[in-house]
């Protein structure tokens, strides 16, 4: 065999390792959409979204208070991590080149790459310590935390996608550039700032870690944001390392809700952001 | 509002400024209330706290080093699997791929990482533990005299650890070297392929002018792997002990923090284990700025695909090589 056909050779073998590697990432994909929603479908019934837990060792119950819970503790999240996100993100687009909008890009960052269980540890010594008590609230705080960054840098990059040209439009008119950012060009950035926020929403009702030591968990039924209150994930948590088989099925059956809430959102933001691309270019 | 916007900008800087301040304040103050948080064990043990290798909180006897070591050592194997997998993702979805399998094959390897973690967990304790004891079983008796394949076959262990932290970072690392990869001028490309390049020789040429940018995107796997806590928790079989064994169960410092923080029951216990958060914020900090300064030093253009569309509609005259 000559070099040339060496090196086409080498170059062929490598081009279908590539091929090959997305279908080795693409398996665990598919074995664990598969496990999922196959073993978690058996498990969903009514009473998973209707009942409470079962007392330990009885079958049936379900998660109404860990639904409720997630719903909760995502509300408490979202309702300070938004605000702070888009403002947030809103300097460091209008400031870019200020020494504390480079801070707070690098902050984002920073907080985006803090294992979530550090966060944790974090509000446990904030609101949980001082009170002497896991709560909703400081479960709340911890979703929230993680939630800032995320949001604080779509907004950031959506806004510098805004042509220029809008902006200038609004000074123009003689509009002062606080006022242009909050009537012309925020509005024309929502609706991606808005898809952004729904995929942040959805990972943050993901996470499990940060809820361990703050909101805790709750067997029963709670909506006292001062008290401990239960979540779908660490209630999968808890049931999935229990001995109890009917436990086993019903942590599938979270795990089931848990994956198709991201995968819609996903889905959702892909279709949204698709839209505006079109809307964007005038296709 | 409208009043206090119009009045000018610099209430509209400060404003907003505020914000971002408090972004900054956030990370500071992670860092700050976990060291005074863990004053008491810092104190007490200082140093000696990362050298010990007996963790009984009954006796008081806090030894710190097989967290680290677990730590390492599963992040560094999952790195090593991980690593060339999520590598050949990124050239397939950038440079090979026919236009129309990349969008759904993008969205596919990153929902990846939109998967909970405790949904790994999950999955890891009731499909993969079995199969990895399974594997561990069928191995030959032979292979079992060597140190790595040492223990008893349970299962739940750094094997299963590793293999579920590899799956957990390939998109990570997948998506910001693909990212790496298209900020690389054509001209590099095309230049190869003048040459008489085949194609992995182009492919080359893009790796080496991008490489900065994937070594950043390969330490950004590394820092997600170090703090990843449900899964690894679930699977790994929370032992402290330091072995090079991949069957027997070990411990990570995020595992710890999961599992033994709300039985802490004396505050020295506590401090401890808030020491152990402190020192993987500081680790995770520093990694992932690392990787930051590694990716950004790329100097890539605005990156989403958005952003191309719109400069081709200002300027539709122009096809930037």
């Amino acid at each position: 065999m000559n070099h040339d056909a060496l090196r086409r050779l080498k170059s062929t073998i490598v081009v279908w390792l590539c091929g090959l590697s997305v279908v080795v990432a693409l398996i665990p994909l598919a074995f664990i959409l598969f496990f999922v929603v196959s073993q978690g479908i058996q498990a969903l019934n009514w009473d998973f979204f209707t009942k409470l837990p079962a007392p330990v060792g009885e079958p049936g119950g379900g998660f109404a208070n860990a639904i409720v819970g997630t719903l909760m503790l995502v509300g408490i999240g979202a309702a300070f991590a938004v605000p702070v996100g888009v403002i947030s993100g809103v300097y460091i687009a209008e400031f870019p080149a200020t020494k504390l909008a480079t801070m707070a890009r690098f902050a984002a960052d920073a907080l985006n790459g803090v294992p979530s269980i550090v966060v944790g540890v974090f509000v446990y010594g904030i609101a949980v310590m001082p009170f002497k008590q896991f709560s909703a609230i400081a479960g709340g705080i911890s979703l929230g935390v993680m939630m800032i960054p995320i949001v604080t840098r779509t907004t950031e990059e959506l806004l510098k996608l805004v042509p220029p040209a809008l902006r200038e439009g609004a000074l123009a008119l003689g509009a002062t550039r606080g006022w242009a950012t909050l009537t012309v060009v925020l509005p024309a950035a929502a609706p991606g700032i808005i898809t952004g926020v729904v995929l942040a929403l959805a990972r943050i009702a993901g996470e499990t870690a940060p809820l361990l030591f703050t909101a805790f968990n709750n067997r029963f039924f709670s909506a006292d944001p001062t008290q401990p209150i239960s979540s779908l994930t660490v209630q999968v948590f808890t049931y999935a390392i229990s001995p109890y088989e009917d436990w086993h099925r019903q942590a599938w059956a979270g795990a089931l809700v848990l994956v198709s809430l991201v995968l819609f959102c996903s889905v959702l933001a892909r279709v949204a952001t698709r839209r505006l691309e079109r809307l964007q270019t005038g296709h | 509002m409208r009043g206090w916007l119009k009045r000018g900008d610099l209430g509209f800087k400060l404003g907003t400024g505020a914000f971002a301040a408090l972004v900054v304040l956030v990370v500071a103050g992670i860092g700050f209330e976990l060291w005074r948080q863990s004053a008491l064990s810092l104190e007490k043990f200082g140093l000696g706290f990362w050298l010990g290798d007996v963790w009984d909180p009954v006796s008081g006897e806090f030894g710190a080093r097989p967290f680290i070591w677990g730590t390492l050592y599963s992040s560094v194997l999952a790195l090593a699997v991980a690593t060339p997998i999520a590598l050949g993702i990124a050239i397939f979805l950038s440079e090979l791929c026919p236009a129309r399998l990349r969008m759904p094959l993008t969205f596919l390897t990153e929902l990846l990482a939109a998967i909970p973690s405790i949904v790994y967990g999950l999955w890891g304790i009731f499909v993969l533990v079995p199969a990895v004891r399974q594997f561990e079983l069928w191995l030959p008796a032979s292979l079992k005299t060597l140190p790595i394949f040492s223990g008893p076959p349970v299962g739940v262990g750094m094997l299963s650890a590793v293999l579920i932290l590899a799956v957990m970072i390939i998109p990570f690392t997948s998506s910001v070297a693909r990212e790496v990869l298209k900020a690389v001028p054509n001209a590099q490309r095309e230049a190869a392929y003048a040459l008489g390049a085949t194609k992995w020789e182009a492919i080359r040429a893009a790796l080496f002018y991008a490489r900065t940018g994937i070594i950043g995107s390969i330490i950004l796997g590394f820092g997600r792997a170090l703090g990843e806590t449900m899964a690894v928790t679930m699977v790994i079989g929370n032992n402290p002990q330091i072995t090079l064994s991949l069957f027997k169960p070990q411990y990570t410092m995020p595992a710890v923090l999961a599992n033994e923080f709300t039985e802490a029951a004396d505050n020295l216990y506590l401090s401890a284990l808030i020491e152990i958060g402190l020192v993987l914020f500081v680790i995770t900090l520093i990694v992932n700025t690392a990787s930051r300064l590694l990716i950004w030093s790329m100097n890539r253009p605005a990156r989403a695909p958005r952003a191309v569309r719109v400069t081709q509609v200002a300027a539709p005259a122009g096809g930037a090589a």
